[in-house]
């Protein structure tokens, strides 16, 4: 039903019947977000709409000095090889991609001439290939031109192994050709529902110039005198850079936006904390913006008294989850610990597993921690690359969780703690060590033992907790506890990449040194078929539903516990006019920045 | 003497060496691995993780890897940082000015406080002066930076708003308004580790003096009627201060190897914030680097004190 209701919606945005943006709207109360949205909408024939901008300034520079406060400092400018978040947004100052997300999901051009769509005859039906148009007159920082050598430039040089760049995955399946100078055609192996992943956005798509990096593709890419000091196309031009401590930029008076970009001068300082960087921007204003503000919401608030700064907040997709381990943690088989040999002995029960999900407090989670930051949600998938269930939902009792729990057959024994057959609901709760994580550590665990439940809390230095190294026993991927919480992070604005983590044959196990990505070693065949059927389904509207379901299996299964949908938070001076997305990188939209006094 | 100091270098080429060898084992067994925060990404396939490892030599034995550092090492060549992919030596020599000033300016405070208070405070002891001195002092370095740091920062930059709180390498000045500039930014954090510095070493330029002030030939010189001032100058100061100048010289390594935590607070792109932000990222070559060079400063600058022991008195350097 949801099916025909939604094509047939699609022919009403295609007949000129309905608002793209009540499409979007609709689209977005049945648990699709915008970009993909706008995916669907160009893939049943309907031009992608361009983000609008809410750019003012009428001329360009004059704008003065921007100061960016990024407490984890750039280490490196060179997108392809960058550690977390911090070295894209550093070279995206610098870099640009084709195209770029915008706060409702809409794509914004940067590099390319026409957003691609079946009418305009750039997107293939059959969803195998994409040509983009790339912006004629479009100059590199050092005057050379830009053109369609550097996009297929761009994708030699990542997809090479021995360049070992970290965006590889996006590039090794695809082929790029040129066409022309100002035209560049992708072709997929397969019918690629998400088309715009290549060269859009920071993460993976900033384009590098062929003609400074065509020495240093392969071994001798760590040479490359152009890894410290981009050369770019972007609004601002390179001037300094010292690792983990500054970047420094100046206006480029070429750049290829009218009346763009605002400010003089750029400054990106590293280091610190975040309570510290809020604090330079909120309350004394020494910064105009600071980066990914993890901070408790009290605090804020307090710092927004009479400050000089506020907080603002842009939707995404990431999800805190507690994970259910599925295998035994505490029995070796064959020297390995938590192997798909064994089952795990209580949450073998489901009315174990439902019982914990009852004991989660979500709601005092957002309270006491999250604040403005979180949302509550029953949902794995709540965000940009992903569909948001309908069917799902949440609920905390501690009663209830103790009745499902005595029904099941689990009764208290003489010290409290439920027990059955011999064992006792004693369980092991690891996180990394995070403030906000440890706190709610604090909050379930109470909840937990006022159910007769035995929780022991462990943290784990986030450097060892997120690490593949394969001899420590503390990393997430090998998961040696019951519980686990912590986020993984969105990439890209589509489900497909984040749900494959938990095909069954994609389990972390000794035997592929713990690569795997199905860390809870949840086995379900009804998952398995949907997601492989999702990744080749062209129909839209069908590949929703796969993905809903999807979901969905994983919430009546309880193989994760989704605690808080969190937002971005980002600092930002009152008279800062900042774009921020929640399906791009912070300094994704810096062309549109500007102040306004 | 040539053959105390040549023995004495003599001593120091194997310590050297044990000290690398220590702290390379010690940081190839430490759990992670500088490539941590890939394993999150989906976009890395786990084949170009395995690549990065092999290209970085994460994966050959220990010692394999120690000889190849140690050979490097005796070029010249530091290595490169694993996560910014930038020198380590240019990484450091890029850090050490922050460091040397901040730290060599709280430094330099600490001293011009400790040595008058302490010579006075053991001319009079138990006087008010004394009791003042020594309570204040025991407050200094009971509080720690971290929290020293933070009140200065609540009261200076957000009560009174008089100073900035975040370091920057980059003041878009010159001439005078820059050298003010520079000092405007490093008040908080110059007071917040000199005051700390001379809190401790006050009390340890007391008791030498104390120690000193008690002895027969100072009687002696009183005796013959000199004037205050000359016996403690001249005749305490100056035997007093063999044991604060081997302190000094021996502190001399941690000027250079930067303050971690008044680093952090207030964001001085330092020795001391490079070391910990590698820590943090498993960067081995830059954690390796930087330990090293300081041993080897606390090396030397034991070999300096030892030196100027057995000038200062023949008898050690004989024995």
């Amino acid at each position: 039903m949801l099916d025909k209701e939604l094509r047939s919606m699609i022919d009403k945005v295609a007949d000129g019947k309905m608002n793209r943006r009540a499409f979007i709207q609709r689209m977005a109360a049945v648990g699709l977000t915008a970009p993909l949205a706008n995916q669907i909408l160009a893939l049943g024939g309907v031009a992608m709409a361009e983000g609008t901008s809410t750019y003012k300034p009428t001329k360009r520079g004059g704008g003065g000095a921007l100061k960016l406060l990024w407490w984890q400092g750039p280490t490196l400018l060179n997108p392809h090889f960058a550690t977390g978040t911090k070295d894209q947004d550093g070279s995206r100052l610098f870099y640009e991609p084709l195209g770029c997300w915008d706060p409702d999901g809409n794509m914004k051009l940067v590099l390319a001439a026409e957003i691609p769509s079946i009418q305009n005859g750039l997107l293939a039906a059959d969803g195998k290939s994409v040509t983009w148009k790339l912006k004629p007159g479009v100059k590199w920082h050092d005057g050379k031109p830009f053109s369609a050598d550097d996009v297929v430039f761009t994708w030699q040089y990542t997809k090479d192994p021995a360049t070992a760049t970290v965006t590889s995955g996006v590039y090794r399946d695809i082929v790029v050709e040129k066409i022309d100078d100002l035209t560049v055609k992708i072709t997929f192996p397969k019918p690629t529902p998400f088309w715009a992943d290549a060269f859009v956005g920071a993460g993976a798509g900033q384009i590098l110039p062929k003609h400074l990096f065509a020495d240093y593709i392969g071994s001798k890419s760590r040479e490359a005198p152009t890894n410290l000091a981009p050369v770019g196309t972007g609004p601002y031009k390179f001037v300094e850079f010292k690792p983990g401590d500054l970047i420094r930029g100046v206006i480029n008076p070429d750049y290829h936006m009218s009346n763009r970009p605002y400010f003089d001068t750029i400054e990106m300082k590293g280091g610190g904390d975040a309570v510290s960087a809020a604090r330079a921007v909120i309350q004394t204003g020494e910064y105009d913006f600071g980066w990914n503000i993890q901070v408790e919401d009290d605090v804020l608030l307090r710092l927004e008294k009479g400050g000089k700064g506020k907080t603002i907040y842009a939707v995404g997709g990431d999800t805190e989850f507690i994970a259910l381990n599925f295998t035994d943690p505490n029995v070796e088989v064959d020297g390995e610990r938590s192997s798909m040999k064994t089952k795990h002995p209580l949450f073998s029960d489901p009315a174990v597993r439902k019982a914990l999900s009852m004991l989660v407090d979500r709601e005092s989670v957002k309270k006491a921690i999250y604040g403005r930051a979180g949302r509550t949600t029953a949902n794995f998938l709540n965000g940009p690359e992903k569909f948001v269930s309908k069917n799902t939902s949440w609920e905390f009792s501690i009663e209830k969780a103790s009745k499902l729990l005595d029904d099941a057959g689990w009764k208290p024994g003489a010290d409290g703690i439920r027990e059955k057959d011999g064992k006792k609901l004693k369980l092991v709760y690891q996180t990394s060590i995070n403030g906000p994580r440890q706190k709610t550590q604090a909050i379930v665990k109470q909840a937990c033992q006022k159910a007769g439940i035995d929780v022991e809390l462990k943290s784990v230095v986030a450097s060892v907790f997120f690490s593949s190294d394969v001899a420590n026993p503390d990393t997430y991927p090998k998961f040696y506890a019951d519980l686990e919480m912590f986020q993984i992070p969105l990439s890209q604005p589509d489900p497909s990449q984040h749900m494959r983590r938990y095909l069954s044959t994609a389990a972390a196990t000794k035997e592929n040194k713990w690569q795997g990505t199905n860390f809870p070693r949840w086995v379900n065949k009804d998952y398995d078929e949907a997601i492989n059927a999702a990744d080749m389904e062209m129909d839209p509207i069908k590949r929703a539903a796969l993905y809903i379901k999807a979901n969905d299996l994983m919430w009546q299964d309880t193989v994760f516990i989704p605690v808080q949908h969190r937002l971005k938070v980002e600092a930002a001076a009152n008279s800062l006019r900042p774009v921020i997305s929640g399906w791009a990188n912070e300094t994704d939209n810096l062309f549109d920045w500007y102040r306004e006094e | 003497m040539s053959q105390y100091v040549l023995r004495r270098l003599m001593i120091a080429i194997p310590s050297l060496l044990g000290i690398s060898l220590v702290l390379f084992v010690v940081l190839a067994l430490a759990p992670g691995d500088p490539f941590s925060e890939l394993a999150t990404n989906p976009n890395v396939p786990p084949e170009v993780q395995a690549a990065l490892r092999a290209k970085f030599g994460l994966d050959d034995p220990i010692y394999l890897r120690y000889l190849h550092w140690l050979s490097a090492m005796a070029h010249g060549d530091w290595g490169f940082s694993f996560v910014s992919r930038v020198d380590v030596d240019t990484l450091i020599l890029q850090r050490l000015p922050a460091t040397l000033y901040v730290i060599g300016s709280a430094q330099i405070l600490a001293l011009l406080i400790a040595i008058p208070v302490g010579v006075y405070a053991a001319t009079k002891p138990y006087s008010l002066f004394d009791q003042i001195a020594n309570t204040l002092a025991f407050v200094g370095f009971s509080l720690p930076t971290f929290f020293t740091g933070i009140l200065f920062i609540l009261i200076f930059s957000v009560t009174l708003d008089w100073l900035p709180f975040v370091y920057s390498t980059d003041i878009k000045a010159t001439g005078i308004r820059w050298v003010l500039e520079m000092i405007r930014q490093a008040i908080m954090p110059v007071m917040v580790l000199g005051l700390f510095q001379a809190a401790s070493m006050t009390r340890f330029v007391r008791s030498a003096m104390l120690d000193v002030i008690r002895l027969d030939y100072v009687t002696t010189a009183r005796a013959k009627g000199l004037g205050q001032a000359k016996v403690i100058v001249k005749h305490v100061m100056r035997n007093a201060m063999i044991p604060v100048v081997t302190l000094i010289a021996l502190q001399m390594p941690a000027v250079f190897g930067g303050a971690i935590v008044t680093e952090q607070i207030f964001r001085i792109p330092g020795i001391g914030s490079l070391l910990i932000s590698s820590i943090l990222a498993n960067d081995t070559p830059v954690v390796m680097a930087v330990t090293f060079v300081f041993a080897c400063l606390v090396v030397l600058f034991n070999l300096i004190a030892d030196v100027l022991y057995g000038w200062l008195d023949p008898r050690i350097s004989l024995r």
